[in-house]
Protein backbone atom coordinates (compact mmCIF):
# COMPACT_ATOMS: atom_id res chain seq x y z
CA UNK A 1 0.00 0.00 0.00
CA UNK A 2 0.99 3.00 -1.07
CA UNK A 3 0.77 6.64 0.60
CA UNK A 4 2.15 10.32 -0.09
CA UNK A 5 4.77 12.00 1.90
CA UNK A 6 5.85 14.93 2.64
CA UNK A 7 9.47 15.12 1.32
CA UNK A 8 10.41 18.72 2.57
CA UNK A 9 9.59 22.20 1.11
CA UNK A 10 9.74 23.28 -2.76
CA UNK A 11 11.58 25.98 -2.28
CA UNK A 12 14.32 24.37 -0.61
CA UNK A 13 15.97 23.08 -3.57
CA UNK A 14 17.22 25.20 -6.51
CA UNK A 15 16.43 24.82 -9.84
CA UNK A 16 17.71 21.99 -12.05
CA UNK A 17 19.23 20.63 -8.65
CA UNK A 18 19.14 17.06 -6.23
CA UNK A 19 18.42 17.00 -2.52
CA UNK A 20 18.80 13.60 -0.57
CA UNK A 21 15.60 12.75 1.14
CA UNK A 22 15.54 9.80 4.31
CA UNK A 23 12.21 8.26 5.06
CA UNK A 24 11.28 4.99 7.06
CA UNK A 25 14.85 3.09 6.53
CA UNK A 26 15.16 4.46 2.68
CA UNK A 27 16.99 6.76 0.77
CA UNK A 28 15.48 9.34 -2.04
CA UNK A 29 16.92 11.61 -4.18
CA UNK A 30 14.26 14.43 -5.05
CA UNK A 31 14.56 16.61 -7.89
CA UNK A 32 13.27 20.21 -9.62
CA UNK A 33 13.62 20.41 -13.27
CA UNK A 34 11.82 23.19 -15.21
CA UNK A 35 9.79 23.43 -12.15
CA UNK A 36 8.72 19.86 -11.61
CA UNK A 37 9.67 17.95 -9.27
CA UNK A 38 10.74 14.14 -9.69
CA UNK A 39 11.62 11.35 -7.05
CA UNK A 40 13.82 8.55 -7.56
CA UNK A 41 15.40 5.94 -5.21
CA UNK A 42 18.80 7.53 -3.25
CA UNK A 43 21.34 5.21 -4.71
CA UNK A 44 22.71 4.76 -7.89
CA UNK A 45 22.18 1.02 -9.98
CA UNK A 46 25.17 0.41 -9.60
CA UNK A 47 27.21 0.73 -7.32
CA UNK A 48 27.09 2.84 -3.51
CA UNK A 49 26.91 6.31 -4.14
CA UNK A 50 24.04 8.87 -3.15
CA UNK A 51 22.18 10.56 -6.29
CA UNK A 52 21.88 13.73 -4.25
CA UNK A 53 25.44 14.56 -4.72
CA UNK A 54 25.34 14.02 -8.63
CA UNK A 55 24.91 16.79 -11.51
CA UNK A 56 21.54 17.53 -12.61
CA UNK A 57 21.29 18.15 -16.44
CA UNK A 58 17.99 18.73 -17.65
CA UNK A 59 16.05 15.53 -17.17
CA UNK A 60 19.28 13.47 -16.51
CA UNK A 61 21.31 12.71 -13.58
CA UNK A 62 24.56 11.66 -13.76
CA UNK A 63 25.85 9.78 -10.58
CA UNK A 64 28.84 11.38 -8.95
CA UNK A 65 31.06 8.15 -8.34
CA UNK A 66 31.13 7.13 -12.28
CA UNK A 67 29.47 9.24 -14.33
CA UNK A 68 26.39 6.65 -14.82
CA UNK A 69 23.20 8.28 -16.05
CA UNK A 70 19.35 7.93 -15.68
CA UNK A 71 16.56 10.09 -17.14
CA UNK A 72 15.16 11.40 -13.67
CA UNK A 73 11.48 11.40 -14.91
CA UNK A 74 11.19 7.09 -15.62
CA UNK A 75 14.52 5.98 -14.08
CA UNK A 76 16.16 4.76 -17.93
CA UNK A 77 19.92 4.06 -17.57
CA UNK A 78 20.87 5.92 -20.26
CA UNK A 79 25.06 5.00 -20.27
CA UNK A 80 27.55 2.97 -18.84
CA UNK A 81 28.41 1.93 -16.39
CA UNK A 82 24.68 2.11 -15.16
CA UNK A 83 22.78 -1.01 -16.96
CA UNK A 84 19.61 -1.39 -14.55
CA UNK A 85 16.94 1.54 -13.94
CA UNK A 86 16.55 3.71 -11.25
CA UNK A 87 12.93 3.29 -9.18
CA UNK A 88 11.37 6.15 -9.41
CA UNK A 89 8.22 7.58 -7.90
CA UNK A 90 5.37 9.79 -8.18
CA UNK A 91 5.56 13.75 -6.90
CA UNK A 92 3.93 16.64 -6.56
CA UNK A 93 4.07 19.69 -4.80
CA UNK A 94 1.21 20.97 -2.89
CA UNK A 95 0.85 24.60 -0.99
CA UNK A 96 4.84 24.68 -1.48
CA UNK A 97 5.44 21.08 -0.28
CA UNK A 98 6.62 18.16 -2.23
CA UNK A 99 5.10 14.90 -1.83
CA UNK A 100 6.26 12.09 -3.31
CA UNK A 101 4.28 8.46 -2.78
CA UNK A 102 6.18 5.56 -1.93
CA UNK B 1 58.84 12.12 2.55
CA UNK B 2 58.81 8.19 2.63
CA UNK B 3 58.02 5.44 4.80
CA UNK B 4 58.47 1.24 5.04
CA UNK B 5 55.25 -0.62 6.27
CA UNK B 6 55.95 -2.49 9.06
CA UNK B 7 55.02 -6.08 9.92
CA UNK B 8 54.76 -7.02 6.09
CA UNK B 9 57.33 -9.62 5.50
CA UNK B 10 59.11 -9.58 2.15
CA UNK B 11 57.88 -12.40 -0.05
CA UNK B 12 59.36 -12.62 -3.52
CA UNK B 13 57.70 -11.43 -6.84
CA UNK B 14 56.08 -13.84 -8.29
CA UNK B 15 53.93 -13.97 -5.01
CA UNK B 16 53.54 -10.05 -4.72
CA UNK B 17 52.46 -10.30 -8.46
CA UNK B 18 50.02 -12.68 -7.83
CA UNK B 19 48.27 -10.42 -4.64
CA UNK B 20 47.33 -7.90 -8.14
CA UNK B 21 45.22 -10.66 -10.18
CA UNK B 22 41.32 -10.07 -10.01
CA UNK B 23 40.91 -13.89 -9.60
CA UNK B 24 43.02 -15.75 -7.02
CA UNK B 25 44.75 -12.68 -5.67
CA UNK B 26 44.03 -10.31 -2.85
CA UNK B 27 40.58 -9.46 -3.55
CA UNK B 28 38.83 -11.57 -0.93
CA UNK B 29 41.02 -9.99 1.66
CA UNK B 30 40.56 -6.56 0.77
CA UNK B 31 37.04 -7.33 1.14
CA UNK B 32 37.27 -8.56 4.67
CA UNK B 33 39.38 -5.84 5.46
CA UNK B 34 36.54 -3.17 3.97
CA UNK B 35 38.76 -1.74 1.45
CA UNK B 36 36.31 -2.90 -1.73
CA UNK B 37 33.80 -0.25 -2.54
CA UNK B 38 34.33 1.55 0.41
CA UNK B 39 33.83 5.06 1.62
CA UNK B 40 36.62 7.55 0.68
CA UNK B 41 37.85 10.70 1.60
CA UNK B 42 36.05 14.07 0.20
CA UNK B 43 37.04 17.23 0.80
CA UNK B 44 34.32 19.69 1.90
CA UNK B 45 33.25 21.80 -1.05
CA UNK B 46 29.81 23.46 -1.03
CA UNK B 47 27.32 21.91 -2.96
CA UNK B 48 26.83 25.72 -4.98
CA UNK B 49 30.23 25.88 -5.58
CA UNK B 50 30.67 21.91 -6.97
CA UNK B 51 27.61 22.59 -9.01
CA UNK B 52 29.69 25.35 -10.75
CA UNK B 53 32.62 22.95 -11.26
CA UNK B 54 29.99 20.66 -12.70
CA UNK B 55 28.84 22.67 -15.57
CA UNK B 56 29.40 20.93 -19.10
CA UNK B 57 30.58 22.39 -22.36
CA UNK B 58 31.56 21.58 -26.10
CA UNK B 59 33.21 24.62 -26.59
CA UNK B 60 36.81 23.54 -24.61
CA UNK B 61 36.31 20.02 -25.84
CA UNK B 62 35.76 20.90 -29.47
CA UNK B 63 38.46 23.06 -29.50
CA UNK B 64 41.04 21.20 -28.05
CA UNK B 65 39.85 18.18 -30.16
CA UNK B 66 40.37 20.02 -33.91
CA UNK B 67 43.81 21.75 -32.63
CA UNK B 68 44.81 17.85 -31.83
CA UNK B 69 43.63 16.17 -35.41
CA UNK B 70 44.81 19.43 -36.90
CA UNK B 71 48.18 18.59 -35.61
CA UNK B 72 47.70 15.09 -36.12
CA UNK B 73 47.13 16.04 -39.72
CA UNK B 74 50.17 18.39 -40.09
CA UNK B 75 52.48 16.20 -38.27
CA UNK B 76 51.31 13.60 -40.84
CA UNK B 77 51.78 15.67 -43.71
CA UNK B 78 55.31 16.48 -43.00
CA UNK B 79 55.88 12.75 -42.33
CA UNK B 80 54.62 12.26 -45.84
CA UNK B 81 56.77 14.63 -47.76
CA UNK B 82 60.37 13.56 -46.03
CA UNK B 83 59.05 9.89 -46.26
CA UNK B 84 58.21 10.88 -50.27
CA UNK B 85 61.97 12.72 -50.30
CA UNK B 86 63.91 9.44 -48.88
CA UNK B 87 64.37 12.49 -46.01
CA UNK B 88 66.66 11.52 -42.65
CA UNK B 89 63.70 14.06 -41.96
CA UNK B 90 60.89 11.53 -41.79
CA UNK B 91 62.18 10.24 -38.64
CA UNK B 92 61.48 12.89 -36.55
CA UNK B 93 58.58 13.72 -38.23
CA UNK B 94 57.32 10.29 -38.08
CA UNK B 95 58.26 10.39 -34.23
CA UNK B 96 55.99 14.12 -33.62
CA UNK B 97 53.50 12.57 -35.52
CA UNK B 98 53.01 9.17 -33.61
CA UNK B 99 53.47 11.14 -30.54
CA UNK B 100 50.24 13.12 -31.45
CA UNK B 101 48.65 10.06 -32.17
CA UNK B 102 49.06 8.21 -29.71
CA UNK B 103 49.60 9.97 -26.22
CA UNK B 104 47.50 12.82 -25.97
CA UNK B 105 44.59 9.44 -27.24
CA UNK B 106 44.93 8.18 -23.94
CA UNK B 107 44.01 11.40 -22.05
CA UNK B 108 41.15 11.72 -24.60
CA UNK B 109 40.06 8.44 -23.91
CA UNK B 110 39.89 9.34 -20.17
CA UNK B 111 38.15 11.83 -20.25
CA UNK B 112 35.27 10.99 -23.08
CA UNK B 113 35.21 7.91 -20.82
CA UNK B 114 34.11 9.76 -17.83
CA UNK B 115 31.67 11.42 -19.90
CA UNK B 116 32.63 14.64 -19.00
CA UNK B 117 34.67 16.16 -22.01
CA UNK B 118 32.20 17.34 -23.85
CA UNK B 119 28.76 17.99 -22.77
CA UNK B 120 26.89 16.49 -26.00
CA UNK B 121 26.82 12.60 -24.81
CA UNK B 122 27.85 11.08 -28.82
CA UNK B 123 30.58 13.65 -28.88
CA UNK B 124 32.21 11.74 -26.15
CA UNK B 125 31.47 8.36 -26.99
CA UNK B 126 32.50 9.46 -31.22
CA UNK B 127 35.45 10.99 -29.17
CA UNK B 128 36.31 7.86 -26.86
CA UNK B 129 36.14 4.90 -29.95
CA UNK B 130 38.51 6.85 -31.68
CA UNK B 131 40.85 7.64 -28.87
CA UNK B 132 40.36 3.94 -28.13
CA UNK B 133 41.59 2.89 -31.43
CA UNK B 134 44.33 5.33 -31.25
CA UNK B 135 46.08 4.11 -28.06
CA UNK B 136 45.40 0.13 -28.79
CA UNK B 137 42.89 -0.29 -26.20
CA UNK B 138 39.57 -2.29 -25.84
CA UNK B 139 36.83 0.19 -25.89
CA UNK B 140 34.43 -1.29 -23.71
CA UNK B 141 36.66 -3.59 -21.59
CA UNK B 142 38.44 -0.36 -20.48
CA UNK B 143 35.57 1.46 -20.01
CA UNK B 144 34.95 -0.77 -17.05
CA UNK B 145 37.99 -1.52 -15.72
CA UNK B 146 38.63 2.11 -15.47
CA UNK B 147 35.03 1.81 -13.18
CA UNK B 148 36.30 -0.59 -11.09
CA UNK B 149 40.06 1.85 -10.98
CA UNK B 150 37.67 4.53 -9.39
CA UNK B 151 35.96 2.45 -6.80
CA UNK B 152 38.73 0.99 -5.90
CA UNK B 153 41.80 2.69 -6.36
CA UNK B 154 45.10 0.95 -5.79
CA UNK B 155 43.61 -1.74 -4.14
CA UNK B 156 45.55 -4.65 -4.45
CA UNK B 157 43.64 -7.34 -6.20
CA UNK B 158 40.62 -5.29 -7.20
CA UNK B 159 42.20 -2.22 -9.10
CA UNK B 160 42.72 -3.88 -12.61
CA UNK B 161 44.58 -0.78 -13.70
CA UNK B 162 47.76 -0.45 -11.30
CA UNK B 163 50.59 0.33 -13.61
CA UNK B 164 53.33 0.04 -11.10
CA UNK B 165 52.84 -3.27 -9.31
CA UNK B 166 55.65 -4.33 -6.85
CA UNK B 167 58.24 -5.42 -6.39
CA UNK B 168 58.48 -3.19 -9.49
CA UNK B 169 58.63 -5.01 -13.13
CA UNK B 170 61.56 -3.01 -14.49
CA UNK B 171 61.07 -5.27 -18.10
CA UNK B 172 57.82 -4.37 -18.19
CA UNK B 173 58.01 -0.94 -17.92
CA UNK B 174 60.86 -0.72 -20.31
CA UNK B 175 59.11 -2.76 -22.73
CA UNK B 176 56.09 -0.33 -22.54
CA UNK B 177 58.20 2.83 -23.25
CA UNK B 178 56.59 1.55 -26.91
CA UNK B 179 54.12 0.26 -25.30
CA UNK B 180 55.17 -3.31 -26.15
CA UNK B 181 53.81 -5.37 -23.50
CA UNK B 182 50.81 -3.50 -23.53
CA UNK B 183 49.54 -4.23 -27.42
CA UNK B 184 51.30 -7.62 -26.97
CA UNK B 185 48.38 -8.02 -23.87
CA UNK B 186 45.73 -5.88 -25.90
CA UNK B 187 46.29 -7.75 -29.10
CA UNK B 188 45.90 -11.40 -27.76
CA UNK B 189 42.55 -10.25 -25.94
CA UNK B 190 41.43 -8.71 -29.00
CA UNK B 191 41.76 -11.83 -31.07
CA UNK B 192 40.33 -14.11 -28.16
CA UNK B 193 37.38 -11.39 -27.49
CA UNK B 194 36.70 -11.81 -31.65
CA UNK B 195 36.13 -14.97 -31.25
CA UNK B 196 33.98 -14.44 -28.26
CA UNK B 197 36.57 -15.20 -25.65
CA UNK B 198 35.76 -11.87 -23.08
CA UNK B 199 38.79 -12.74 -20.75
CA UNK B 200 38.16 -14.52 -17.67
CA UNK B 201 39.18 -11.41 -15.56
CA UNK B 202 37.47 -9.17 -17.60
CA UNK B 203 34.13 -11.48 -17.32
CA UNK B 204 34.69 -9.98 -13.25
CA UNK B 205 34.18 -6.75 -14.05
CA UNK B 206 32.50 -6.38 -17.50
CA UNK B 207 28.66 -6.73 -17.50
CA UNK B 208 27.32 -9.97 -19.58
CA UNK B 209 25.09 -7.22 -21.29
CA UNK B 210 27.86 -5.48 -22.99
CA UNK B 211 29.98 -8.80 -24.19
CA UNK B 212 28.31 -8.67 -27.76
CA UNK B 213 29.75 -4.59 -27.73
CA UNK B 214 33.48 -5.99 -26.62
CA UNK B 215 33.00 -8.59 -29.97
CA UNK B 216 32.04 -6.48 -32.14
CA UNK B 217 34.57 -3.63 -31.21
CA UNK B 218 37.29 -6.34 -31.44
CA UNK B 219 36.12 -7.36 -34.73
CA UNK B 220 35.55 -3.87 -36.22
CA UNK B 221 39.31 -3.30 -35.09
CA UNK B 222 41.15 -6.16 -36.12
CA UNK B 223 39.40 -5.63 -39.55
CA UNK B 224 40.69 -2.33 -39.71
CA UNK B 225 44.44 -3.57 -39.09
CA UNK B 226 44.09 -6.12 -41.61
CA UNK B 227 43.03 -3.43 -44.15
CA UNK B 228 46.36 -1.69 -42.80
CA UNK B 229 48.29 -4.73 -43.40
CA UNK B 230 46.72 -5.58 -46.82
CA UNK B 231 48.10 -1.49 -47.68
CA UNK B 232 51.31 -2.64 -47.04
CA UNK B 233 51.23 -5.95 -48.81
CA UNK B 234 49.72 -3.77 -51.75
CA UNK B 235 51.91 -0.96 -51.76
CA UNK B 236 55.16 -3.33 -50.90
CA UNK B 237 55.33 -0.01 -48.58
CA UNK B 238 55.40 -0.14 -44.43
CA UNK B 239 54.36 3.12 -44.97
CA UNK B 240 50.56 2.62 -43.82
CA UNK B 241 51.64 1.06 -41.10
CA UNK B 242 53.46 3.68 -39.70
CA UNK B 243 50.48 5.92 -40.00
CA UNK B 244 47.86 3.66 -38.16
CA UNK B 245 49.27 1.01 -35.90
CA UNK B 246 52.48 1.35 -35.03
CA UNK B 247 52.37 4.78 -33.88
CA UNK B 248 50.33 3.28 -30.99
CA UNK B 249 53.57 2.02 -29.93
CA UNK B 250 56.15 4.13 -30.81
CA UNK B 251 54.42 7.18 -30.01
CA UNK B 252 53.26 5.89 -26.02
CA UNK B 253 56.47 7.38 -24.57
CA UNK B 254 54.86 9.99 -23.57
CA UNK B 255 51.20 9.24 -22.40
CA UNK B 256 53.86 6.66 -20.03
CA UNK B 257 55.93 9.67 -19.26
CA UNK B 258 52.27 11.07 -17.93
CA UNK B 259 50.87 8.03 -16.70
CA UNK B 260 53.14 7.20 -13.97
CA UNK B 261 53.24 10.19 -12.15
CA UNK B 262 49.59 9.43 -11.29
CA UNK B 263 49.99 6.71 -8.33
CA UNK B 264 53.49 4.94 -8.84
CA UNK B 265 55.09 4.54 -5.85
CA UNK B 266 52.42 5.81 -3.65
CA UNK B 267 50.87 3.59 -1.00
CA UNK B 268 48.07 0.36 -2.22
CA UNK B 269 45.33 -0.28 -0.37
CA UNK B 270 44.11 3.44 2.14
CA UNK B 271 41.34 5.19 1.23
CA UNK B 272 42.34 8.45 0.58
CA UNK B 273 43.41 9.74 -2.55
CA UNK B 274 45.33 12.53 -1.36
CA UNK B 275 47.74 9.57 -0.24
CA UNK B 276 47.46 7.26 -3.55
CA UNK B 277 47.35 10.10 -6.58
CA UNK B 278 49.29 12.81 -7.32
CA UNK B 279 48.71 16.34 -8.00
CA UNK B 280 51.50 17.71 -10.67
CA UNK B 281 52.04 21.76 -11.82
CA UNK B 282 52.54 21.51 -15.60
CA UNK B 283 53.63 23.78 -18.26
CA UNK B 284 50.30 25.00 -20.65
CA UNK B 285 51.51 22.39 -23.49
CA UNK B 286 51.67 19.79 -21.18
CA UNK B 287 48.10 20.23 -19.83
CA UNK B 288 47.02 20.60 -23.31
CA UNK B 289 48.20 16.98 -24.27
CA UNK B 290 47.54 15.22 -20.84
CA UNK B 291 43.92 17.07 -20.91
CA UNK B 292 44.50 18.30 -17.44
CA UNK B 293 45.22 14.87 -15.38
CA UNK B 294 47.91 16.30 -13.72
CA UNK B 295 45.42 17.21 -11.30
CA UNK B 296 44.96 14.10 -10.33
CA UNK B 297 43.94 13.80 -6.78
CA UNK B 298 41.23 16.07 -8.17
CA UNK B 299 40.27 13.82 -10.39
CA UNK B 300 39.60 10.92 -8.78
CA UNK B 301 38.23 13.02 -5.70
CA UNK B 302 35.32 14.04 -7.98
CA UNK B 303 35.37 12.66 -11.55
CA UNK B 304 32.62 14.23 -12.21
CA UNK B 305 34.72 17.86 -12.85
CA UNK B 306 35.17 18.10 -16.09
CA UNK B 307 38.91 18.95 -17.28
CA UNK B 308 38.22 22.51 -18.27
CA UNK B 309 37.76 23.03 -14.31
CA UNK B 310 40.34 21.09 -12.51
CA UNK B 311 42.35 23.94 -11.93
CA UNK B 312 39.68 25.87 -10.58
CA UNK B 313 38.52 22.20 -8.11
CA UNK B 314 42.45 22.30 -7.54
CA UNK B 315 42.39 26.21 -5.84
CA UNK B 316 38.51 25.50 -4.24
CA UNK B 317 40.61 22.67 -2.04
CA UNK B 318 43.99 23.12 -2.64
CA UNK B 319 43.90 23.88 1.42
CA UNK B 320 42.90 20.14 1.79
CA UNK B 321 45.39 18.87 -0.36
CA UNK B 322 49.07 17.69 0.01
CA UNK B 323 51.17 20.70 -1.84
CA UNK B 324 51.50 19.71 -5.55
CA UNK B 325 54.42 18.82 -7.17
CA UNK B 326 56.12 21.68 -9.08
CA UNK B 327 57.07 19.61 -12.31
CA UNK B 328 56.76 16.40 -13.66
CA UNK B 329 60.64 16.29 -13.26
CA UNK B 330 60.10 17.02 -9.18
CA UNK B 331 57.79 14.02 -8.99
CA UNK B 332 60.28 11.77 -11.20
CA UNK B 333 62.97 12.69 -8.30
CA UNK B 334 60.67 10.81 -5.74
CA UNK B 335 58.89 8.36 -8.55
CA UNK B 336 62.34 6.98 -9.76
CA UNK B 337 63.73 6.20 -5.98
CA UNK B 338 60.76 4.82 -5.04
CA UNK B 339 60.67 2.59 -7.68
CA UNK B 340 64.13 1.16 -7.11
CA UNK B 341 63.65 0.63 -3.67
CA UNK B 342 60.07 -1.14 -4.24
CA UNK B 343 62.49 -3.93 -6.97
CA UNK B 344 63.76 -5.00 -3.00
CA UNK B 345 61.61 -3.51 -0.64
CA UNK B 346 57.82 -4.19 -1.98
CA UNK B 347 56.51 -2.82 1.53
CA UNK B 348 58.14 0.57 0.65
CA UNK B 349 55.78 3.63 -0.27
CA UNK B 350 55.82 7.23 -0.27
CA UNK B 351 54.08 8.70 2.12
CA UNK B 352 52.22 12.52 1.08
CA UNK B 353 51.97 15.36 3.63
CA UNK B 354 47.91 15.07 4.46
CA UNK B 355 46.77 18.32 5.99
CA UNK B 356 45.22 17.10 9.12
CA UNK B 357 41.56 17.25 9.91
CA UNK B 358 40.55 20.56 11.75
Amino acid sequence: MTQWIDAGAFDDIEEEDVVRFDHAGRTYAIYRVEGEVYASDGLCTHEHAHLCDGFVMGHVIECPKHNGRFDLRDGRALCAPVCENLTTYPAKVEAGRILIEV
Amino acid sequence: MSHRQTGSPTRDADTHHQAYRLIGGAGDAAFAAGLVNAVWYKCPVPRAVMKALMQRSDAAALRDTFIWYGLIVGSGGLAWLAWRANSAWAIPAFFLYGTLYCSPADARWHECGHGTAFKTRWLNDFVYQLASFQVFRRATVWRWSHARHHTDTLIVGRDPEIAVRRPTDWAALLLNVVALKHVANELRKMIGAAFGNIGAEEETFVPESEWPKVKREARITLLIYGVVILACAASNSILPLLFIGLPSLYGAWLYLYFGLTQHAGLPENVLDHRKNCRTIEMNPVFRFLYWNMNYHVEHHMFPMVPFHALARLHETVKHDMPPPYGSTLAAYAEIIPALIRQTRDPSFHVVRPVPKAP
